[in-house]
């Protein structure tokens, strides 16, 4: 007998013969959690995910790169990672190099160039699929086209959100999504810059992850 | 990495290391400050009792539900997570799952695995396991790192390296580092721990990681993390491999939002954790990064003998935050070390019994003032005190034929029992009370002045000169 079939075996045994009505969560989530306007979602999102240290800049359409680039340049960033084939990618890919900022873009599997996106990558660019007001959480589903480590390796990551995508909850993003019909290979919640408090309970930032957090909220015309 | 290995004590060493503990005023201080931080961050996150009660009854209903479909879940995580592409191994002893471990990291000739924190991995001390395969097992978890540079185990499920100072970590770093000068800046300990375990998750073959949540009807992992190592080790090397307790898992996806913000709230104080990483699948065709394989090590080790029963099984509810042990007046004064277990604190109580039997854990329950403060506390509403006061009836009653846990009267003593027995008798009898109370009032002096750890700082104990009966009969 192998040991998956002696593990169901003796839990089977003591299992209880009745099964536990399904808890309702719906229901908990309607009681206790505010449904709020867009603009009320925004400013939640906002504080909470400043309140964790993101930095978060209100944009538009028309000037979310030049916010992007004053912010590279503040920080003496002069190259930048970004996703060729999305449409922000391309207008970085496009606007960027003139005015200073070299693009690379995430073009072959990891392996090829693993020590230089470890070692030469200063900064990324992704958008994020939506966000949780409730927590300040950013939602990201990395495909090929941005891949799982353009988020966690350099140590500043530019997050561009459209602020008309943010939910009052986890719980409210993942069934107004249908979540449960299939995740992709990776799906995640980042609230925040990479932190620990490890050492006698002091918060410091850039653990392993990205130092600096920083999110492009982007506002249609009001 | 480490000199040797260092295996979990049993407890008859409770009580000297306990001693050592209370008589360390720095550590004290360390345990006593931390658990203060703690709490009042868990209370800040709950300003509305009314929130928080029905809250903890969802998660209570949350885990109930899904434990009492256990078997299934685990046959429906397993057949999901096989379609997606993920190997799912089973365990029933941690050799076997140190074994499965390391089969697959020598089929890949892997030299290093890189670790996400894991208390399981803890549990079948899996980093001596690979140290004697010849493979290096490295912490990356910053308090995990810290704990494993100074050779010893973490003293708290959540904040590994919770009983040491920045001057320690700092002394620590300069003596083990290479090319590293003495600085106690915390920024800058942390900047020295991520340039080394960078250079590390770029290098390494495996990445090793826990698991806080694996969803059954779309064979999900979940893993909470500040840090980001978790999602290093489970991204950048080309294999991952998680560990599990079979009891970590849940059927519906909408089972996770209730679950993580109790966690996060009750574990660090956090409204939500920097990243709550949910992994489906390996690298699919056309993804550029990712590991090609995982695998999945799903774990037993005496968790189906938790299952045994309604009130034991509640034990299996718990979600690892940890809550218990920062409110446990026990734990605060004598530290994680003291109990010799990988699951220290009241949680530790009740789990440790079923992974090493009662013979090694027959004292454990007894460590507790039972002021309930942990099953208070404790955010999917484990009634810890009830099951410590099980767990004692089940390691110091008589040995019995078929019983429910392994060492069932371990601590039984005839003379102990003989002893509470007579005291009951005394107690039902009133003749015999007046009896034995007489017998003190009159021969009281030949206490002992002597009487052990009592009179250490305390005058002796003597029975009164007159009885209560007595005084009262004197009143009229």
């Amino acid at each position: 007998m192998s040991a998956r079939d002696r593990i169901l075996g003796n839990l089977r045994k003591n299992q209880p013969s009745t099964a536990k009505s399904l808890p309702d969560v719906a229901s908990w989530f309607a009681g206790h959690r505010p449904v709020e306007s867009g603009a009320e979602k925004v400013a939640r999102f906002r504080h909470f995910i400043e309140l964790a240290h993101a930095e978060v800049h209100a944009v538009t359409a028309d000037n979310w790169l030049d916010t992007l680039h004053a912010a590279l340049k503040t920080r003496g960033i002069d190259r930048l990672l970004v996703a060729e084939g999305t449409p922000h990618g391309e207008v970085a890919l496009d606007e960027l190099p003139p005015r200073g900022v070299e693009c690379s873009v995430y073009d072959m599997a990891i392996e090829a160039w693993k020590s230089e996106m470890f070692n030469a990558t200063p900064a990324s660019l992704t958008a994020a699929r939506a966000a949780i007001a409730e927590t300040g959480t950013l939602i990201l589903w990395p495909d090929a086209l941005e891949p799982r480590l353009m988020s966690l390796v350099p140590p500043v990551h530019v997050v561009l959100l459209d602020a008309t995508k943010i939910y009052n909850t986890f719980y409210e993003a993942m069934t107004a999504e249908g979540w449960q019909d299939g995740l992709p290979t990776n799906s995640l919640l980042i609230s925040g810059p990479s932190k620990t408090a490890d050492i006698q309970q002091t918060l410091a930032y850039g653990a392993h992850g990205p130092k600096e957090l920083i999110v492009l909220l982007l506002e249609g015309e009001q | 990495m480490n000199a040797q290995p260092i295996h979990f004590k049993p407890s008859e060493g409770f009580r000297a290391r306990s001693k050592a503990v209370v008589d360390n005023p720095f550590l004290r201080q360390s345990f006593r400050g931390a658990m203060d931080f703690l709490m009042s961050k868990r209370a800040a996150q709950f300003p509305d009792d009314e929130e928080l009660q029905s809250l903890r009854s969802l998660g209570e209903a949350i885990r109930q539900y899904n434990l009492a479909k256990l078997p299934e879940l685990l046959e429906r995580l397993e057949a999901n997570l096989t379609r997606n592409g993920v190997q799912v191994h089973w365990a029933e002893t941690p050799d076997e799952a140190n074994a499965i471990i390391l089969g697959i990291c020598q089929r890949h000739s892997a030299k290093l695995m890189v670790k996400g924190k894991s208390m399981v991995s803890e549990e079948i001390e899996l980093n001596h396991a690979a140290e004697a395969a010849g493979i290096g097992a490295l912490e990356s978890d910053m308090g995990e790192y810290i704990v494993q540079l100074a050779n010893e185990k973490p003293s708290h499920i959540i904040m590994p390296a919770i009983h040491k100072t920045k001057e320690e970590i700092a002394r620590l770093f300069a003596d083990k580092v290479l090319g590293v000068d003495y600085t106690d800046n915390v920024d800058a300990l942390i900047q020295i721990g991520r340039n080394v375990l960078r250079q590390k998750f770029l290098e390494a073959d495996i990445g090793l990681s826990g698991v806080n949540f694996a969803v059954a009807e779309t064979g999900t992992l979940c893993l909470v993390e500040n840090e980001g190592n978790g999602r290093m080790c489970t991204t950048a090397p080309p294999i991952h491999i998680a560990i599990t307790g079979i009891e970590k898992i849940v059927e519906k996806l909408e089972h996770v939002p209730p679950l993580l913000s109790l966690l996060t709230r009750s574990a660090t104080g956090q409204n939500i954790s920097t990243y709550f990483n949910m992994i489906s699948s390996p690298r699919k065709p056309g993804e550029k990064d990712g590991p090609e394989e995982v695998h999945l090590v799903l774990l037993d080790n005496g968790r189906s003998q938790a299952y045994a029963d309604e009130q034991l099984r509640k034990t299996l509810q718990c979600i690892r935050c940890g809550a218990c042990m920062n409110h446990c007046p026990v734990y605060t004064r004598i530290g994680g070390h003291a109990y010799g277990t990988t699951y220290p604190g009241p949680i530790g109580k009740i789990i440790s019994p079923h992974m090493l039997g009662l013979e090694a854990t027959s004292s454990m329950a007894t460590a507790s003032s039972l002021c309930g403060a942990c099953g208070e506390v404790c955010p999917v509403k484990i009634p810890i005190p009830e099951l410590l006061m099980r767990l004692r009836e089940e390691a110091f009653s008589k040995p019995h034929a078929d019983p429910v846990m392994r060492g069932q009267g371990a601590g039984y003593s005839r003379l102990m029992t003989s002893v509470w027995r007579s005291w009951a008798a005394v107690y039902r009898s009133p003749a015999l009370y007046g009896v034995v109370t007489w017998l003190g009032s009159r021969f009281g002096w030949l206490m002992p002045s002597k009487q052990g750890a009592w009179t250490s700082v305390r005058v002796p104990l003597k029975p009164a000169p007159k009885r209560l009966r007595d005084m009262l009969r004197e009143r009229g």
